[in-house]
């Protein structure tokens, strides 16, 4: 299992937690991350002011790993819905296509077919596959109860993703949460967005979409969050005590990326798994777990 | 008639004026704005939608109700929007397949064409064109990789500064000046007869 690795912008800088459990865990089960540090930014930031030049720096990174012949794992959200979409549209408008290649030219690279594009997560459901992660789990996490975030790109919009999770009912993470032994549970607007686009232009509204969330997940009991994108966690783990001082609430709620929960139940330890990283405390939890076990 | 009243009604006529019937085909032309026209003014785009929830100034059912109206000047200037959170919820529930999530790029495209581009564009292509990323990274964030045993990263822009140079998307933000007016729209849907 070979994968061209993108790491996107927001990896590199902020979620080194995120970066540094994927790599731990994915080696275990044989998953190969070939570092390409030529790749960019994915394009998304630039979207909405010029699809064009989005569409190309996309093709600039979808270009790269096509060159390589590698498929291309992706750990972000967004970088997820941006370079999948990008694929699809390139793939199928030959105007467009013929756009991006004459800027691509000069910098001697080429768009034709486009890239398999595959979540991280995806890659443990589909490629390394539910049974062979069961065979690798050490701690039971039975009686832990997760609220799943599914986050927005990593499902929607359906016709860009060319996998078979239902748009209107994903499952992929709630099973990758159970076979550590936990309980996925399900809440109120599970699939709602976490709104991390909107603190750029109005922080007061996306606060309180992130306070919705927190609330039904609090409602419902759960003892963590689990997400497996950076731009969630900066709303749920990054802006949880902002949301909590605002509101004058308390949540307390561990906000985990997916990668930390499996190693976790891998028995890794929880400082290379980066759990010092995350924001909102996690030393509760852990005595929890070490409980159980 | 009081100074006020005409004053009242000058402002009433300068809005019907404005109204610019040729906007919906410009925005048809768009990249992701193709569908628009099919939209049958459900509200199930603003009944899903989080923001809404939240905020009902941000309402995407009437943002395509001003858009298939022709208020070009008022949509395009609004700050609202920039409020979309691209969810993609409303994608996925329109019976009309709409592509609500996509027309919203569309507009938020021809607003940056015509001189109402989003907060701190201008920063964010810098950042881009020189960094290669949203987040410069520099020895420091190297240092705190190297303590989770993550590789050291440099930075190469060189092929995204070319791209950026090569795009126009600087050049569109330097003529983006010109204020919306109905001649340009009128040039726009004259071009697409």
């Amino acid at each position: 299992m070979k994968y061209a690795s993108f790491l996107g912008c927001t990896l590199p800088s902020r979620a080194h937690n995120y970066e540094a459990s994927a790599r731990l865990v994915g080696n275990k089960f044989g998953i190969e991350l070939v570092d390409i540090f030529d790749f960019n930014c994915c394009g998304l930031p630039l979207k909405s002011a010029h699809f064009e030049t989005y569409l190309a720096i996309a093709a600039d990174n979808l270009a790269i790993a096509e060159a390589k012949g590698l498929p291309l794992v992706v750990f972000c959200n967004g970088c997820f819905g941006a370079l999948s979409e990008a694929n699809e549209h390139l793939k199928h408008n030959a105007k467009d296509r013929k756009m991006v290649n004459e800027l691509l030219k000069p910098l001697g690279k080429e768009f034709n077919q486009g890239v398999k594009i595959i979540h991280f997560s995806r890659v443990l459901y589909e490629d390394v596959g539910i049974q062979r992660i069961k065979e690798e789990i050490v701690r039971d996490l039975k009686g832990i109860r997760i609220a799943p975030h599914y986050g927005c790109h990593y499902f929607r919009p359906g016709e860009v993703h060319e996998n078979d999770e239902n748009p209107k009912n994903p499952t992929s993470l709630d099973m990758l949460i159970e076979v550590t032994g936990a309980t996925s549970i399900s809440y109120e607007d599970m699939l709602q967005c976490c709104a991390s686009p909107v603190l750029g232009t109005s922080e007061k509204i996306a606060v309180r979409i992130g306070k919705k969330k927190l609330d039904h997940i609090k409602a419902a009991g759960a003892d963590l969050m689990v997400i497996h994108c950076p731009l969630c966690s900066i709303m749920y783990d990054q802006y949880q005590p902002t949301i909590e001082k605002q509101f004058n609430v308390e949540y307390k709620i561990p906000v985990l990326y997916y990668t930390q929960l499996l190693g976790l139940a891998m028995d890794f330890d929880p400082t290379e798994l980066g759990l010092k990283k995350n924001k909102v405390k996690v030393n509760d939890l852990l005595a929890k777990i070490e409980n159980i076990s | 008639m009081t100074r006020e009243s005409q004053d009242q009604s000058n402002t009433y006529d300068d809005e019907v004026l404005n109204l610019d019937p040729n906007f919906k085909y410009e925005i048809t032309k768009q990249t992701g704005g193709e569908k628009l026209l099919r939209c049958l003014q459900c509200g199930t785009c603003a009944g899903i939608c989080p923001v809404f929830e939240v905020d009902e100034r941000y309402d995407p059912q009437k943002i395509i109700k001003m858009a298939l109206n022709g208020m070009r000047k008022e949509l395009l200037s609004s700050e609202l929007i920039w409020m979309c959170s691209t969810c993609y919820a409303c994608n996925e529930y329109c019976p009309q397949d709409v592509m609500v999530a996509d027309l919203m790029c569309a507009i938020q495209n021809i607003a940056t064409r015509y001189g109402y581009p989003a907060p701190a564009l201008e920063d964010k292509i810098q950042i881009l064109k020189y960094h290669a990323r949203t987040l410069p990274l520099d020895n420091f964030d190297n240092k705190k990789r190297l303590k989770l045993k993550l590789p050291s990263i440099e930075e190469k822009p060189q092929d995204i500064t070319q791209i950026i140079e090569n795009t126009g998307i600087e050049r569109i933000l330097e003529n983006a000046l010109t204020p919306v007016t109905n001649e340009i729209a009128g040039a726009v849907s004259e071009d697409r007869r």
